[in-house]
């Protein structure tokens, strides 16, 4: 039987939690009858290899390399390439971050297949992996598999699949003579300002709309924010307005997110921004008028000012 | 500076989505069709580099017939010509084989830069960009909100989780572009009325090498609405907003253990 291959992420020598998630669905969906390796890509990184064991890789294909220090499609894809053609999977996932959203796609065409994007859900059928993907920004979900094309090239969306640890030492095996040609090069990586969170990576998310009424007031939507350890998130209208950067903006033409918790302030819902957070777990509304679309998929809503809501809140957050 | 961009036509982003009557894609009646949104961006790129240092912008969609009508909204922005590649419906979501069809209608062209929007809105894949890129040999950066080119170099910024990427290449090269980059214009009338001077080259996609019944690389088993979500419980915080306020915090932290 093939088995599965599975990229793991690292940045600056760390590995990355939706890497190991990933690693831990291979686990799953292997049960005891496929083989599980990982391919771990970097420099000085082969001592963090035999570690991938406790999260279901039974081998660990390292490609150690001073020019793949820093992310590049071409360096890393041929890495990954090599390590499939050791391993002849059936399979190959990676996490879906940036980086693995931009490695997939160009690893799946170097190997003449096509890729599964985003992935929520998977199950196999034998060696078949059938996968659920958000489309139209979460308007709707579709069930799709590769089509009889193997390997199958699957990136997982963060944060969705259960990361699981309680696994021996993996057997590490070193990716030789690599060519490594390499033009698009990451030549600097700059750390977003005062190491504020992700709104894609984070577990709470406090967003903002026309309601906050100026720039001015985006203080009142950090501060809750804060007191909740989130991030601060953006209707596409006050990113428009040139209120707030464009990273910050949630739903389609923006972040699609699915936190914990996500918490609307001022903002009515229009139908591009509930398409790219209606998959939040828990969702509050804010709003003035108690009509705003954003109520029909709020699980609580308050019908009032936020200016008058949010200090209270804050407060009673701080006396929890 | 010669620049090719790749766009594709989709629902409007206003569109409410419907389960069409297989199963497996949308219902299309009433769906008002535009240039992918991310597209525009690379359209627009595309067009202030030729402007800036001379060149010509060709414009290339794989769809069916209506899709001219994106080609011919880029061309009213600036585009000098177009190229369509008919079919693409079978092949929806098809990621590898629209990449192929692009590629094999490109590979001919000459130019400097191939630009693409990050993804297409709707499929949400965005995987033609570096596919196609492996597929015409270009080295690739995705996702950009700035460009800089000096001489045969470019420079892009890219935004991952926790910080920017700067990422240097050489031409020619590809890249997605994604919003932050430019702001892209509309279509005057003046152009509006040029473009339907402009040439669209049409090219059956079978005449191409792609053969489209053959299955693919992307099967689409189901298609359907997300679950329909249960009335929530809304508060009324207009006479006292401090009382709702901490109501709400207690029923987030006691009921719905999200705090």
């Amino acid at each position: 039987m093939a088995g599965i291959l599975v990229c793991i992420e690292q940045r600056n020598g760390e590995i990355r939690k939706a890497s190991l998630q990933a690693l831990s669905e291979a686990k799953r969906l292997a049960g005891g009858d496929l083989p599980v390796a990982a391919v771990l890509i970097g420099e000085g990184v082969t001592a963090s290899a035999a570690g991938l064991g406790a999260n279901g890789a039974s081998k660990v294909f390292v490609a150690d390399d001073a020019n793949l220090k820093l992310y590049s499609a071409e360096g890393y894809a041929e890495a990954v390439v090599k390590a499939a053609e050791a391993f002849g999977p059936s399979a190959v996932f990676f996490s879906g971050t940036a980086m693995g959203r931009d490695l997939a796609p160009r690893v799946a065409a170097k190997l003449g297949v096509g890729a599964l994007a985003d992935v929520v859900a998977l199950s196999r059928e034998g060696e078949t992996f059938v996968a659920r993907r958000p489309v139209y920004s979460g308007k709707a979900f579709t069930t799709v598999d590769s089509a009889g094309t193997s390997p199958q090239v699957i990136s997982l969306r963060p944060n969705v699949f259960e990361l699981e640890e309680g696994g021996g030492a993996a057997e590490v095996v070193a990716l030789d003579g690599l060519a490594l040609s390499i033009r698009a090069v990451v030549t600097e990586f700059l750390a977003a300002e005062g190491g504020e969170i992700d709104v894609a990576e984070a577990d709470v998310i406090v967003a903002g709309g026309r309601g906050i009424k100026g720039p001015e007031n985006l203080g009142l939507i950090r501060d809750l924010a804060d007191a909740l350890g989130g991030a601060v998130g953006a209707s596409r209208a006050i990113v428009d307005a040139g209120w707030i950067g464009h990273s910050n903006q949630v739903g389609q033409t923006g972040k699609v997110v699915s936190p914990s918790l996500y918490i609307a302030c001022g903002i009515s819902g229009a139908i591009q921004h509930l398409a790219g957070m209606s998959s939040s777990k828990v969702i509050v509304a804010i709003n003035k008028d108690p009509d705003a679309p954003i109520f029909k998929v709020a699980d609580y809503g308050i019908v009032g000012d936020l200016f008058e809501v949010i200090p209270p809140m804050i407060e009673a957050i701080k006396a929890l | 500076m010669n620049c090719i961009v790749c766009v594709t036509s989709v629902p409007d982003t206003a569109s409410v989505i419907k389960i069409g009557d297989d199963g497996k894609h949308i219902d299309e009646t009433g769906i008002k069709w535009i240039v992918s949104p991310y597209d525009e961006y690379a359209l627009e790129e595309a067009l202030k580099l030729t402007e800036a240092n001379g060149g010509e912008v060709t414009v290339v969609t794989y769809g069916p017939a209506r899709s001219e009508a994106a080609l011919r909204d880029c061309l009213a922005r600036g585009a000098h010509k177009a190229i369509h590649v008919l079919g693409g419906e079978a092949t929806l979501g098809d990621s590898f084989t629209i990449a192929k069809a692009l590629a094999a209608a490109i590979k001919d062209q000459e130019y400097d830069l191939v630009l693409v929007g990050v993804q297409g809105v709707g499929t949400d894949n965005a995987q033609v960009g570096p596919m196609l890129a492996e597929m015409l040999n270009l080295p690739h950066v995705s996702g950009i909100t700035s460009l800089d080119i000096d001489g045969g170099n470019l420079t892009a910024g890219r935004e991952v989780e926790g910080g920017k990427e700067v990422v240097s290449s050489p031409l020619p090269a590809l890249l997605t572009c994604h919003k932050g980059l430019n702001e892209p214009r509309y279509a005057a009338l003046k152009g509006i009325m040029a473009a339907k001077r402009k040439p669209v080259d049409k090219i059956e996609v079978g005449t191409l090498g792609i053969d489209e019944s053959a299955g693919g690389t992307y099967s689409i088993r189901s298609l359907e609405l997300p679950p329909e979500k249960g009335a929530g419980t809304i508060l009324q915080g207009e006479d006292d907003p401090a009382g709702a306020a901490k109501e709400v915090v207690q029923l987030l932290r006691a009921e719905a253990k999200a705090i």
